[in-house]
This record gives structure tokens, sequence and C-alpha cells, in this order.
């Protein structure tokens, strides 16, 4: 399926060059989609947002990634078969780090935060810091 | 498929290289410096997630951030985007007034977009919310001006191909340029994308 769409615009290449360009539609298809998927969670969180906040922040991460294989589709050409396939590849394994890295950053850190911060009813109450027993 | 055919004269090198075109790897080299440059937005946008709370008793982003303004801002990167869309279209005919045409129009909107960011971090720092004020503000910063800083680098960049265009025509060398300028100026917007939706939005929510 995304390799039919940009076949059009490949007449004019020469022999061996496999980046694909676009055509005046494909850009303009991005262009509008681009536009829309900012629009939609700009409006969203301007106008206070779904009832639960959670949701919001769900549907604004979702909106997000649809725009940025958008962007990436269509602006900046990524098929299955650009350079044989090695831009995708290099693209998926950099995906895969950066999702390792971030997620991986805020689990940690959230559960180091968790677990260090200094509980303040015992601190303040209770100078040894000894739980009191029931 | 799996029958071997060996060479007649019996040697199992290649006795010539393969005929590469000049600068055939050009666009995938480009593409993997892109990656990396990711990777280091990545651990920019990984040092915000964690740090985007630690206010130090400072002004959070609901008291600091325009979302309008930021509106603005991501409407000229768009723009920008859609411009040296149309640069690279003009390229495909090889008209090179009309690339440099799109170019300038492009820059002007990268403009927009520098001076609106710069207005922003100058109208925080005034407001005492400079990146010392709070480890969020220190991440805050160091991300978006990163960002701001490869737009700066990107807009560098664009007026020097305007000048090549101008000197040299489309020649196979200035379109693997202005191929490269291309993936730039469309991955910062890519960023961009993830500075608006993680920086900004889910913040004021």
């Amino acid at each position: 399926m995304a390799h039919h769409a940009h076949s059009d615009a490949h007449h004019g290449d020469h022999h061996g060059e496999s980046h694909s360009h676009g055509s005046f539609k494909s850009y303009m298809i991005g262009f509008v989609l681009s536009v829309i998927l900012t629009a939609i969670p700009f409006w969203l969180v301007m106008t206070g947002g779904l009832d639960s906040r959670v949701a919001t922040i769900l549907s604004v991460t979702g909106f997000a990634i649809v725009q940025i294989i958008v962007h990436v589709y269509f602006f900046l050409h990524v098929t299955s078969d650009s350079e044989q396939g090695w831009t995708m590849t290099a693209g998926v394994f950099t995906l895969v780090v950066v999702g390792i890295m971030v997620s991986g950053s805020v689990w940690v850190m959230f559960n180091m935060n968790e677990n260090m911060m200094p509980a303040h009813d015992m601190v303040l109450g209770n100078p040894e810091g000894v739980v009191q027993s029931e | 498929m799996s029958t071997v055919t060996l060479p007649e004269d019996g040697s199992f090198h290649l006795t010539e290289e393969p005929h590469h075109p000049e600068g055939g790897n050009t666009m995938l080299g480009f593409w993997i410096y892109l990656m990396s440059d990711c990777l280091i937005f990545a651990v920019l946008f990984a040092t915000y997630a964690v740090l985007g709370g630690s206010y130090a008793a400072g002004p959070d982003p609901k008291e600091l951030f325009d979302l309008d303004l930021i509106a603005v801002n991501t409407a000229m990167l768009l723009f920008s985007s859609i411009t040296y869309g149309f640069a690279m279209l003009a390229m495909q005919k090889h008209n090179s007034n009309q690339v440099i045409g799109w170019l300038l129009v492009t820059a002007v909107f990268g403009a927009a977009f520098l001076g609106i960011e710069l207005y922003e971090f100058h109208h925080l720092i005034h407001e005492g919310a400079g990146p010392q004020r709070s480890a969020f503000l220190s991440a805050f910063f160091l991300l978006v001006g990163t960002h701001g800083l490869h737009v700066t680098f990107g807009m560098i960049w664009l007026f020097t191909l305007v000048i090549q265009t101008r000197k040299f025509g489309l020649t196979s060398a200035m379109q693997r340029r202005l191929s490269c300028l291309s993936l730039f100026w469309h991955f910062l917007d890519v960023i961009w994308i993830g500075v608006f939706s993680f920086v900004y939005l889910v913040r004021m929510i």
C-alpha cells in the first residue's frame, strides 16, 4: 500500500536514485493533514480539554504520533523501499532506542522519586523517623 | 536462488569496485545523521519529562506558557515546511528561480518562528523565569533552545544554498544539497510536533 502512492513521482528519476521526491498532491495532502492534526489538540487544550485529564493527555499524544507519521511519510518520504529499505531500518532502530531511553528514564526516575521522597509527616512529627506502631 | 554461480576466472572477490555515482550514499548518510540528532532530542525530551515537575517553588507551565503564541509559532513552522516542499517541486521542474523564491519564502517563515521564540524566551527571562530558576525551566530552555539552534543553523544553510543555487544553477550536487536541507528542515518540524505536544500542550491540561 505504501509503495503505490509515490509511484507516479518516480517517472523523471534517474536510474539508481532511490529517494523519492513526492508530488504537489502528496505535499498538499500532508500539509492539510498536519494542519488538522495540529489544530485539534490545540483546540482541545485551549477549550479546557476532555472531562478526564488522562483522556486529554492520551488524545494529545495520539494526535502527535499520527502527525509524526504523516510528516515522515509525506514530507520526509520514508517508505519501506527508499534506499533499499535502509532509511526505514535506521528509523525503526532509532525509534526502538528512543522508546527504551525515554520510557526507561521516566520509569526509573518516577520510582526513585516515589521511594526516596521523605515522608513529610514522618520526619516532622517524629525526628527518629520511626514509624509509629499501631 | 540457492545455486551459486562461480566466477569464470576462479576469483571470489570483486575484481573491480562496483560503480557508485558520486554522492550516491549522501542521502542515506544524512538520514543516519538525522537519526543520531533524533537521539539527542530524545535525551532532552527524557530530561524534560523527568525534571518537568520540579518547579523549586517557582512558576509552573500554566503561569508561564501562552498557547496562542505557541499556536502561531507552530503555524509558522508548518508553513515553512510546505513552502520548502514547493521549493523541492520546483527543483524537480529544474526551475532555479522558483527554487530560490520558495527558499526565501521558507526563510521568512523560519525567521518569524525564531523571532517569536526569542520573544518568548526574552519574556520568560524578563519575568524571572530564566533557565536558572528551576530544574523545570532548565530542561525547558535546553530542549526548546536546542531546537531553536537547529532552526538557526538551518537558516544559515538555507541562505548558503540560495547563494549557491544562484551561482551554480541546479546541478546534481546542488540538488543533493537541497534534498539534504529538505530532510533537515522537515525533521525539525517533526521534532517541533513533539515539543508543542509534550512540552506545552500536555503541561497546560
